[in-house]
């Protein structure tokens, strides 16, 4: 309770401090302003320069005014680009639920969904009411769609020397001259992505988390601590500038969010399964594990299918332009990566487990997405087959590492698919990035190149944001759960487990025609 | 009257059925079952993990026939699901005290 009231006055403080700020951009509500003759300028390799624009205007009218509708034109493929891609995003939370549920057991189905369905709607209030505004507040516009300059707060601290954005303040509630065409536009696609990873700990703490306790969750993983992160590396804040600040690379780069959206979530998700403790029945007394099967196999590979198909907005979607065509190298990047993370792992399960299991190939397809996420718009597609490939691999001996080392009890192997292979994204981009593209990224000249082309800066870059971003993520996961566990208990009782969440967290049973079998365990 | 259990694999129902209709049996009941005797459980794989399925599906077949006939109904059925190899299943045969036709109230030999 003390938490809630303490949140609502600081976003309150923080709201009347944004309105109260002079805000020399203005807000574009309606979008009649946006997409302008300027937009031409720079837009293609002959495109006429500011200057030209100028001069040129006085002598041809009729092409003036024609920029003005190309330049409109242009903003305007990219927006909807941008606004597709973030639908076929939103759609992946369908993904998730139908791949957790289908991995999970039919006496929980219910709770199981409920989870993965309102992640959606709190992860999405959470935002408005102050995470967009914590990572985007200060990320002074987005050039493709040709405007959300209003975005131009970032608290920062000067420490050796440089200057380090740690959060922004502006945009809370989406309100005063935040109710911009292209602000709305970036919170509908930026929202989408970090809800999938508010979602990615549903499942390794499934069967057994209190859904009271879940809400809490939801708000503060949406609300703060994607958020924070996500501002370091895609709000203009210090992980970004590495390399404008420290000269290493092009400062740590995240194409889509290997390191933003899947580390973040796989990490959130071991902390809440360390916490949680394993389901009743999951480890014999000496530890050695029992097997679990999922309820329905062939709903869980569907939905390892549409989050395949989401990954298309995911990572192609994240050039933030419909004109930019490199937005074709990063989509077949994408589907190359998955097809070698699935066949990776039925090759290791075949070899090692005697059975190509399909349940680990799902998770091997959504492990080489994951580890394509950062370097999909860096590297070809010979490099994009060899990363999806190692992820798969790392993600069976994950699998295995977190149930019989660690006995963690992670019922889909989320830490493996997210935290591992998001992390491996993020350093394989370090490492493969082949210098054709990303010229100016984050502000740093040239194009973005790994350590096997000749930047060995931009691998520590990667170094230094991946664990940031694990040590931060962990740390602050873990106590949360800690200190949430003795406000509002995470787990449901032992004869509530046993039973089934469905009813008692949610009040609908699943399955309720079906007599469920109960001695399968 | 005697009630003839038998616990016989899946896949044999149909030649179970076609078997006792022959004979002219004029009904039975159905449940799906589980169990184990002799013949051991075995082992599935699940993520890696391995774990013993003692239990293996089977199906209860239930018919209710006169005293005489039951030694005809025994060994039909005996023949009809027998494959030779281990879980071919077990027949009991019960006493039953009185039957009852719901529809029209007879009892005795006449409901069977």
């Amino acid at each position: 309770m003390k938490k809630y009231i303490l949140l609502l006055v600081v976003t309150m403080m923080c709201w009347c401090g944004s309105l109260a700020m002079a805000a020399d951009p203005v807000g574009d509500p309606s979008g009649a302003n946006t997409g302008v003759a300027a937009d031409v300028v720079g837009a293609s390799a002959g495109a006429p320069t500011a200057a030209e624009l100028a001069s040129m205007s006085a002598a041809e009218p009729l092409a003036a005014k024609l920029a003005d509708v190309i330049g409109h034109n242009r903003i305007a493929i990219n927006m909807v680009w941008t606004l597709l891609c973030g639908f076929l995003v939103m759609f992946m939370q369908a993904g998730f639920a139908l791949a957790e549920g289908g991995f999970t057991r039919a006496k929980n189905a219910g709770h199981t969904m409920a989870m993965n369905f309102m992640i959606y709607g709190i992860g999405i209030l959470g935002y408005w009411i102050c995470g967009f505004a914590i990572q985007m507040g200060g990320v002074g516009g987005v050039a493709s769609l040709g405007g959300g300059t209003v975005l131009n707060n970032e608290f920062v601290i000067n420490l050796f020397g440089h200057d380090f954005g740690l959060f922004g303040t502006k945009g809370f509630f989406l309100s005063g001259d935040t109710y911009d065409a292209v602000v709305y536009g970036i919170f509908l696609f930026q929202m989408v992505f970090m809800d999938t990873t508010a979602t990615i700990p549903t499942g390794s703490m499934a069967e057994r988390w209190t859904f009271k306790s879940f809400v809490i969750y939801g708000f503060f993983i949406t609300a703060l601590v994607y958020p924070l992160y996500a501002n370091w590396v895609w709000g203009g804040g210090w992980l970004s500038q590495l390399g404008k600040n420290f000269g290493l690379g092009h400062g740590h780069v995240d194409f889509a969010g290997s390191s933003v959206v899947h580390m973040t979530g796989g990490f959130a998700a071991l902390a809440g399964a360390m916490v949680l403790g394993p389901r009743l029945g999951k480890f014999k007394a000496d530890g050695t594990p029992n097997a679990i099967p999922g309820h329905h196999i062939p709903m869980a590979v569907t939905g390892c299918f549409i989050l395949a198909f989401g990954w298309f907005g995911f990572n192609a979607g994240s050039t933030l332009a419909g004109g930019d065509l490199r937005i074709a190298v990063v989509a077949t990047n994408t589907m190359l990566a998955s097809a070698a993370g699935a066949f990776a792992a039925m090759v290791y399960m075949w070899v090692f487990y005697g059975k190509p299991d399909i349940s680990i190939i799902a998770n091997g397809l959504l492990a080489g997405l994951v580890a394509i996420t950062a370097p999909c718009a860096f590297v070809d597609a010979t490099s994009a087959v060899l990363i999806g490939a190692i992820a798969g691999v790392l993600l069976c001996i994950s699998v295995f590492f977190v149930e019989r080392v660690m006995k963690v009890d992670d019922p889909v192997g989320a830490f493996s698919v997210h935290g591992v292979n998001g992390a491996w994204g993020v350093l394989a981009l370090g490492l493969f990035a082949d210098g054709k593209y990303g010229d100016a990224f984050n502000g740093v000249p040239g194009t973005v190149k790994g350590l096997f082309y000749g930047d060995s800066g931009q691998f520590v870059a990667q170094l230094i944001g991946t664990i940031t971003n694990a040590v931060f993520v962990f740390v602050v996961m873990y106590v949360f759960f800690k200190v949430l566990d003795k406000i509002v208990p995470l787990r449901v009782s032992p004869e509530m487990e046993l039973e089934g969440l469905d009813q008692s967290e949610v009040g609908v049973t699943a399955y309720p025609e079906f007599h469920l079998n109960k001695t399968h365990r | 009257m005697k009630k003839i259990e038998a616990i016989i694999k899946p896949f044999k129902l149909d030649d179970l059925k076609e078997a006792l209709s022959t004979l002219g049996v004029s009904g039975m009941t159905l449940s799906e079952v589980k169990g184990f005797g002799r013949q051991k459980g075995h082992t599935e794989v699940y993520r890696g993990a391995e774990y013993v399925v003692d239990f293996i599906p089977k199906v209860k077949v239930e018919i209710v026939v006169e005293a005489e006939r039951v030694d005809e109904v025994v060994e039909t059925i005996m023949n009809s699901v027998r494959t030779g190899k281990i879980g071919d299943g077990k027949i009991f045969v019960l006493p039953v005290e009185e039957v009852c036709r719901i529809r029209t109230g007879e009892k005795g030999k006449a409901a069977i």
